[in-house]
């Protein structure tokens, strides 16, 4: 299904796709899309694929448990907020708070990512959240981290770009972060979590992460895998036990 | 004005969305623009107030100080003209064009006056022309009711009402002026003051301050100010930000950079990572202007002749996106904002916290840009075919 | 009845633990906040206290024993000995006295001290800061208009929230008036009392059982806070708030399409701007699944949402949960009463939202740092007042509905907080309070002796949910036949009557400023 979203308000975009999802049409494809918001929020069903071109609004995917949508270009802030399942993949770049609370499914983004990128997400039974951002990432990476896995490669970067912010990893209780390339030690929280250089089992870990990526963005994982990475891991499941007077 | 307001002594809490647009050769566009973007960002604001700041609509009256002034009543504007007459040299007076807007109400009246400052009165004074000019403002809105002078600038204007922004270009007929900056403010305020004069741009001379956020330190910014004799009486926390940018830029003259390191300080954490001088810079910077900093999420755009900035709070608590097209730079709540004035930008980037984007006239290299290699916005077609 | 010295053994044991524990600190001593006194002539040996306690402050030495400093005065043991052979008295202060330096202040203080952690408490704040209700008096019927009697008559407390149009169109079609103006959705509700958010982790599934059925009984609504739906809930969730809050636990499309409205929480009285932290230990298998965490793993919840750090942010929410319910469910914002709450609830009803939740300073909590909790907010009197009257001022009263929450403890409470101006009102402790709870305040410790506040079955298990709703029905069937006296009294028959009449309310002992706040005439003031 073909929708023109030009000088549509995002309700009666997001109804349309609401409406004709649930009649069964399995794939849409939205053109001249610039900031309507919502788009895939709350709508299920793995076999749903929706492609927008032009730049979506916020909380792209929120909600979302289980269509792929990919977006030709940019996206904007809080894309999959709180996503149960399903993929999003986004050829260009995106913005702050990227797969808060988000429980399953993946973020692909070739680009860079802002700030407070995977904040909060958390694995649960089989669902193990995954974010890759092919760029780099902003302050507060994966704060009050609970669970699953975000991938930072830092491809194309330019000299001296760091390949993420300052206070990564604050709060961090589960999951992992892998960062290919060179940190300040001093931009991981070492209160919570700990910093080392990623091992074979580690890269195993996240082998299926970055092929996935790469796929998307026909790129070589090969040659990425290969590449030095750095794990942070919690120190504890407990980040605040030792806040409290007992 | 609206004495409800101040009698109630609460500040106005406001929600928003910005955007801006510069070009760094001077080259003028109309307001059309700039509405598409703000009306872009329609959600952001709830129609309780909107505005835009346009520098370079005036160059037949470049010389001259352009008031703005909005007039509840006729004795009001009786009183502030004998003021005016008294003061200054009136080249020009005349009523700002309309066009009626179901979407704008109850509008005041609408006046503006191409003014000099009274060559006698002003040696008398022996201010600057542009302290003579900010006394007799501050002095008209505090102490006319009725009465607010909303734009005092050379060369440049404010236009803002109570309404949605799009409403209120189509309602200034923003489409019939040219400027080189555009900065515009979509609101979304948690009350009504139902007051235009509450509307944003917020401006100072040929400053203006659009903003967006709840300034969490408002309390101590404010007495602070008070301190160097700026009377808060608007109750709105852009007030404070114009307040800070003049004390900071134009009475001590810190550079624009540096300014912004005051408002959105760098952490000790980081300050400590410094090299040695600058971090003798940044302590001295904290310690001296600690009632400056902004603490709590803000966003703001802020422009004067030949410059745009573009800043936000230290741990970027509120979205501000910036581009480039050729001699153009861009700033905007959001990327669709940007896109709404530009469809294909060449570049497009998120500045990080507390990290100015800034724009000047005549040159090329806008501060805050990323460096070559940096975020490119990838082939962003807006359609497949 | 006293203590007497049968239990020898064990209290010299006692005292040599005592001695180890001082030897360790010398300088710190915790002392106990309760003494726990017991009569071994009434005494049956049946060893029941023992068992029932659930912080484990009693061991049994050829009689029971107490560790002084684990009792938190529960009185659990007390109520089950069946020889009536313990009580449990506050410890009488044992430091010189000193009006600034409270016994409170010096045991805060010592225990910093040897911990450098943040105190924790559990319910609502203790401090004696003015209650106002009981400054207002209600108003009644004398001669010139008559009261009317609820036994005879009829009365009605149905309650609806959520969003309503400033005004009704109606055509005129061949069967006489119909309505030609879409209604959005509202909830309804047979009592204008409904029950605050307390989550399966925070409370024990018994009692938020006890709850939900108690609500699905008597016509009204639940809350399932933040911690998800669990399975057994289900049947309820269509009289529940599904609560969206920062830590997003258990949030998904089909919850959010479960229950009868949405909630969003920003804040809660006891503990304005700060978030939630459910610890490991608490995170049973079972509590895991409802809240999509793994087992054992921390449940945090950040102070603020992540997604909101503006008020055009709050909208985006507010859509965006609209979206996902298909524009079905009604959504609520929570908010502390904080200072500037009227202005901050304008601009939710701005927002979108179709209710506003205001939960004042006294509010109930599972836990929180006793310092925000005792600390921080304002009286949800003083909230009510000032948001009714400038959602009034502003033309946007028909916009939302108002819900009070903290700290409302009868009826008359309930009936002033109406008057005020509230829609409905929420109740938390006092639920909890109906389930046996004595507001020991250790709710933090996650050893709730009542089984209330614990995850541990040997304690849930005593919380019989079927028995638990009767008693919380009863409360919510109690308080409502006494609203409807109130409002016979009045002369009234439908609480809409009552509902922001503050001319039905007088205030005593209020100054003119907390009056004027109020919108409430000192007594003695006539019509
Ligand atoms: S904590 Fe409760 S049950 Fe235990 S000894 Fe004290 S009063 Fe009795
Ligand atoms: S719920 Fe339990 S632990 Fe909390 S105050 Fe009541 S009795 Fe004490």
């Amino acid at each position: 299904m073909r929708i023109d979203a030009s000088d549509l308000h995002y309700r009666d975009l997001n109804r349309r796709i609401r409406e004709a999802a649930a009649a069964g049409t399995k794939s849409f494809d939205l053109l001249n899309v610039n900031g309507q918001r919502y788009i895939g929020d709350g709508i299920a069903g793995a076999e749903v694929e929706i492609d927008i071109h032009g730049v979506p609004g916020n909380d792209l995917g929120a909600f979302m448990d289980g269509p792929t949508i990919r977006v030709h270009g940019n996206a904007q802030d809080a894309v999959a907020n709180t996503m149960n399942a399903g993929r999003i993949i986004v050829d260009g770049h995106a913005g702050d708070v990227l797969g808060y609370g988000m429980r399953g499914g993946e973020l692909l983004v070739r680009g860079k990512v802002g700030y407070r990128v995977g904040i909060h997400m958390k694995a649960y039974r089989g669902r193990r959240p995954v974010i890759v951002a092919g760029g780099t990432a902003g302050d507060f990476l994966g704060e009050y981290m609970a669970g699953g896995l975000l991938i930072v490669l830092g491809l194309e970067t330019t000299n001296g770009e760091p390949l993420i912010g300052d206070w990564c990893a604050t709060g961090m209780h589960g999951g992992a972060i892998y960062l290919r390339g060179e940190v300040d030690p001093r931009q991981v929280a070492s209160n919570f979590a700990d910093l080392r250089a990623a091992d074979a089992e580690d890269l195993q870990d996240i082998r299926e992460s970055v092929e996935a990526f790469c796929e998307a963005f026909s790129l070589d994982a090969g040659r990425i895998l290969g590449d030095g990475f750095m794990r942070v891991g919690p120190i504890s499941h407990r980040p605040y036990g030792a806040k409290y007077a007992a | 004005m609206s004495e409800e307001v101040f009698d109630r002594g609460r500040r106005t809490i406001s929600g928003c969305g910005l955007s801006g647009m510069m070009s760094l050769t001077g080259e003028r566009v109309d307001g059309r623009a700039i509405r598409a973007s703000i009306a872009l960002l329609h959600e952001r604001s709830n129609g309780l107030g909107g505005g835009f700041a346009a520098y370079g609509i005036y160059p037949e009256r470049r010389d001259h100080f352009a008031l703005h002034i909005m007039y509840d009543t006729d004795e009001a504007r009786r009183r502030t003209e004998s003021a005016l007459e008294d003061d200054f040299d009136v080249a020009q007076d005349e009523r700002i064009p309309t066009r009626p807007h179901p979407g704008i109400v109850n509008p005041p009246s609408l006046m503006r006056y191409f003014v000099l400052p009274r060559a006698s009165r002003l040696e008398e004074d022996g201010a600057t022309a542009e302290d003579y000019v900010l006394a007799r403002v501050m002095r008209v809105n505090a102490e006319i009711s009725d009465a607010f002078v909303f734009s005092s600038g050379k060369n440049m204007g404010a236009f803002k009402a109570v309404g949605y922004a799009e409403d209120i270009a189509a309602f200034f007929r923003l489409d019939e002026y040219e400027a080189y900056i555009w900065i515009a403010h979509g609101r979304f305020p948690t009350n009504t003051p139902g007051w235009w004069a509450g509307a944003h741009p917020f401006t100072l001379l040929d400053w203006a301050v659009v903003h967006n956020g709840e300034i969490s330190s408002y309390g101590i910014n404010r007495r602070y100010l008070e301190m160097f004799n700026y009377q808060c009486t608007m109750r709105t926390d852009t007030e404070v930000m114009a307040y800070l940018l003049d004390l900071l830029i134009r009475r001590h003259e810190l550079p624009v950079e540096v300014a912004c390191d005051v408002l959105a300080a760098p952490f000790w954490e980081q300050i400590e990572r410094m090299p040695e001088e600058r971090r003798r810079l940044y302590s001295a910077l904290r310690q001296v202007y600690g009632g400056a900093l902004v603490n709590g999420p803000f966003a703001i755009i802020f422009a004067r002749h030949g410059e745009m900035v573009g800043l936000n709070d230290r741990i970027k608590l509120r979205p501000l996106v910036a581009a480039r097209k050729d001699s153009w730079l861009y700033l905007s709540s959001e990327e669709s904002g940007i896109r709404a004035m530009c469809a294909r930008p060449d570049l497009v980037w998120a500045p990080r916290a507390g990290q100015p984007v800034i724009g000047r006239l005549g040159s090329e290299v806008v501060a805050g840009e990323p460096a070559h290699g940096g975020r490119i916005a990838v082939g962003q077609e807006a359609t497949s075919e | 009845m006293s203590s007497t010295p049968t239990d020898t053994k064990g209290k010299d044991r006692a005292r040599a633990a005592a001695r180890a524990r001082a030897q360790r600190a010398p300088v710190y001593r915790r002392s106990a906040d309760f003494r726990w006194t017991h009569d071994p002539e009434q005494c049956a040996r049946c060893k029941r206290c023992v068992q029932q306690c659930g912080f484990k402050a009693l061991s049994w030495e050829d009689g029971p024993v107490v560790d002084p400093e684990k009792c938190v005065g529960c009185h659990r043991c007390e109520m089950f000995c069946p020889q009536q052979a313990i009580a449990v008295v506050p410890q009488v202060q044992h430091y010189r006295p000193h009006p600034l330096w409270t016994q409170a202040h010096r045991q805060n203080l010592y225990l910093q001290a040897e911990t450098g952690g943040v105190l924790l408490a559990g319910m609502g704040n203790d401090l004696p800061y003015p209650v106002l209700w009981d400054n207002l008096l209600l108003d009644a019927c004398q001669v010139t208009n008559p009261s009317i009697d609820p036994l005879r008559e009829p009365m009605e407390l149905r309650t609806y929230l959520g969003r309503r149009p400033d005004a009704v169109e109606v055509t005129l079609g061949g069967d006489g008036p119909e309505l030609a103006t879409e209604m959005g959705p509202t909830l309804e509700l047979e009592t204008p009392i409904i029950f605050a958010a307390m989550s399966y982790g925070s409370i024990s599934l018994n009692a938020q059982k006890a709850i939900a059925m108690a609500a699905e009984e008597c016509g009204t609504l639940w809350n399932t806070g933040e911690g998800g739906l669990h399975e057994d809930l289900k049947p309820y969730a269509h009289r529940a708030f599904v609560q969206c809050a920062s830590g997003r636990f258990g949030v998904h499309a089909d919850y959010l399409n479960a229950g009868a409205a949405i909630e969003i929480k920003i804040g809660q009285g006891a503990k304005p701007g700060i978030g939630g932290h459910l610890p490991g230990e608490k995170v049973s298998a079972e509590v895991s699944e409802t809240r999509m965490i793994p087992v054992g793993s921390d449940a945090l919840s950040p102070a603020p949402q992540h997604d909101i750090y503006s008020i055009e942010d709050l909208r985006q929410l507010i859509y965006a949960l609209k979206e996902a319910s298909n524009y079905e469910k009604p959504v609520s914002v929570k908010i502390a009463a904080v200072h500037n709450v009227a202005a901050i609830a304008s601009g939710i009803v701005r927002a979108g939202a179709d209710m506003v939740y205001l939960d004042g300073f006294r509010g109930g909590t599972g836990a929180a740092p006793t310092i925000i909790r005792d600390h921080l907010g304002i009286p949800i009197e003083i909230a009510i007042a000032v948001v009714d009257q400038q959602l009034r001022e502003e033309g946007i009263r028909n916009q939302a509905s108002i819900i009070a929450a903290g700290g409302i403890r009868s009826s008359a409470d309930a009936a002033k907080a109406i008057a005020l101006g509230a829609d409905a009102i929420a109740i938390g402790t006092g639920a909890l309070l109906a389930l046996g709870c004595t507001l020991c305040q250790k709710c933090y410790t996650g050893r709730c002796s009542w089984g209330i506040t614990t995850q541990d079955p040997a304690l849930t298990r005593r919380l019989d949910p079927y028995v638990g709703s009767r008693r919380v029905g009863n409360l919510l069937r109690g308080w409502s036949a006494e609203l409807e006296e109130i409002l016979g009294a009045m002369g009234v028959n439908a609480i809409e009557s009552l509902r922001g009449s503050r001319e039905r309310l007088r205030g005593v002992g209020l100054d003119k400023t907390t009056l004027d706040i109020l919108g409430v005439k000192p007594a003695g003031v006539g019509a």
